[in-house]
């Protein structure tokens, strides 16, 4: 926290979080030019992550995916007027403080990119930019939190196109969330040993019966009933990466994603924007994929 | 059915009756205020509209928006927020609206969108009320900040403001009472007749007297 002009201050876990809120019930695209940027936010993206390569690429890459360089990053942000959320690596606290210093509205300190770190994640509280990081359950969404991450997202398994993992991880925190709101103040002090989880944070779970920041959907998601699944999931908005601009008409297909997700309660609208879309991305069996080629599990 | 305990003679009260009054408050005299819920943290206004006891419709289409006697344009993305009322065919139905007398609140990026010019070239605000507003005029992200202002209609307790990649008000027109300034004399609320622009987002703190404002200048009250 620091103080601003006219007697204000900056940097507060409010703004932090607050700028999550303003996203909520909006879908984030993974671009890579200006001209992506362009067409995501012309086709309602609430937000773009500014990145070199999307995950099925950085995939297909394989060796060390590292923090994009920040011309592109810089681009992106001169073209559209929308936030621009960029990745570091898990750990990498410096990749971090370059992207503050380019201002970039969020920071995704993310799996999709090869850990710095294999121990420890970002202290994220010393930062005056918001960050978001990934789950797959209850517990790592509350060590994030108390690391200080302003948002979670699921993990899913990015670059796949294959929507099961961001399910899985989805379905998780939910049931973790229930379990927590049945329980006791001293059955909580259990479960947080067992998830390892700090206690204060799950206390406000069990009094929101949610967790206490905005929680997205990523990794994995390439069709507008995707969308409108982990909408009805409970997520509070989506991340696409890879599934709009590895499509064949990713105009056609962002706007598409863009309407299921307003309209996840209206069968009939996410029909009729589910139609004639053209080839959506490539899709990969998870269970086909080595365990070295699993992001979801970077990260603790 | 449980009940609670109760003096022999006298009718059980059934305990759900009270989980049920909690869970749904009765709805105040005087009707609906809306929420557009196409993007943005409309949920966050609902809440607080639930808490004094008004019913909160979510408008994502333009027969949504007959009944109403007030809307609050929530924050959110003005350029995404902009793009989905074209889609959804909500921007001639909202202006019909308020010019037949519905109450309009913009908070953030509902400021943007009812205000009659921008500095920015885009997106195309809504035009109805008199005020010329600059887009994330304090910078990006790393720049949002909080603030206790005055604002006089609210008596004299401060109310603390949340300013996030927020607008401000750099012009106003005819008919037009400024509300709260920053220190500066920057002016972040203004209201036009029915109309209420807040630069900040009153719905991520947990004093309601803007709702209640608002509310009232709905019902017609203020």
């Amino acid at each position: 926290m620091a103080l601003g002009t006219n007697g204000t201050s900056t940097g507060t876990w409010q703004v932090k979080v607050g700028l999550a809120q303003m996203l909520k019930g909006g879908v984030i695209m993974d671009v890579v030019t200006a001209e992506h940027a362009k067409i995501a936010e012309d086709a309602g993206a609430c937000a773009v992550m500014a990145l070199e390569r999307v995950p099925s690429d950085i995939r297909a890459a394989g060796g060390v995916a590292r923090m994009s360089d920040p011309d592109i990053i810089l681009r992106i942000m001169d073209t559209v007027t929308i936030p621009v959320m960029a990745k570091c690596r898990i750990g990498h606290f410096a990749e971090a403080r370059v992207l503050e210093a380019l201002g970039v509205d969020y920071i995704d300190e993310s799996e999709v990119l090869t850990p710095a770190d294999e121990a420890n994640h970002v202290w994220k509280h010393d930062f005056k930019v918001p960050f978001v990081c990934g789950c797959r359950e209850l517990g790592e969404a509350v060590r994030r939190i108390a690391e200080g991450a302003a948002m979670i997202r699921t993990k899913g398994e990015a670059g796949t196109g294959n929507v099961v993992e961001a399910v899985r991880h989805m379905r998780a925190v939910n049931s973790g969330v229930r379990k927590v709101q049945g329980m006791s103040n001293e059955e909580l002090m259990a479960e947080a040993k067992t998830i390892g989880a700090p206690l204060d944070i799950l206390l406000e779970v069990k009094r929101l019966g949610r967790l206490p920041v905005v929680n997205f959907a990523a990794g994995g998601l390439a069709t507008p009933s995707d969308a409108a699944l982990m909408m009805h999931l409970g997520c509070d908005g989506v991340f696409v990466g890879s599934g709009i601009f590895k499509s064949s008409d990713p105009d056609l297909r962002a706007r598409a994603i863009v309407k299921a997700v307003t309209h996840y309660q209206d069968w009939g609208i996410v029909a009729e924007a589910s139609k004639g879309l053209g080839e959506p991305m490539p899709g990969l069996d998870v269970r086909t994929l080595k365990p070295e080629q699993l992001l979801a599990v970077r990260g603790w | 059915m449980t009940t609670s305990a109760s003096a022999p003679g006298q009718t059980p009260t059934p305990i759900t009756w009270t989980i049920a009054a909690r869970q749904a408050p009765p709805a105040v005299a005087g009707g609906q205020v809306g929420v557009l819920a196409l993007q943005g943290d409309f949920l966050e206004h609902a809440i607080v509209l639930k808490q004094l006891g008004v019913r909160t419709p979510e408008v994502r289409k333009a027969e949504e928006l007959e009944a109403l006697d007030g809307l609050i344009i929530p924050g959110g993305e003005s350029t995404t927020m902009a793009i989905l009322m074209d889609t959804w065919g909500l921007r001639d139905a909202i202006c019909r609206r308020a010019r037949q007398g519905m109450a309009v609140w913009g908070s953030c990026a509902g400021m943007i969108l009812i205000a009659s010019s921008l500095r920015d070239d885009r997106p195309k605000p809504l035009g109805l009320m008199n005020i010329r507003v600059a887009r994330n005029a304090f910078g990006r992200q790393v720049d949002s900040f909080e603030a206790d202002l005055q604002v006089a209609p609210l008596g004299g307790r401060p109310f603390h403001a949340v300013f996030i990649r927020a607008p401000l008000i750099l012009e106003v027109g005819e008919g037009v009472e400024i509300l709260a300034r920053l220190e500066d004399e920057t002016p972040v609320a203004a209201r036009q007749g029915k109309l209420l622009a807040t630069a900040f987002h009153p719905e991520l703190t947990d004093d309601f007297r803007f709702h209640q404002y608002f509310v009232d200048i709905a019902k017609g009250v203020r």
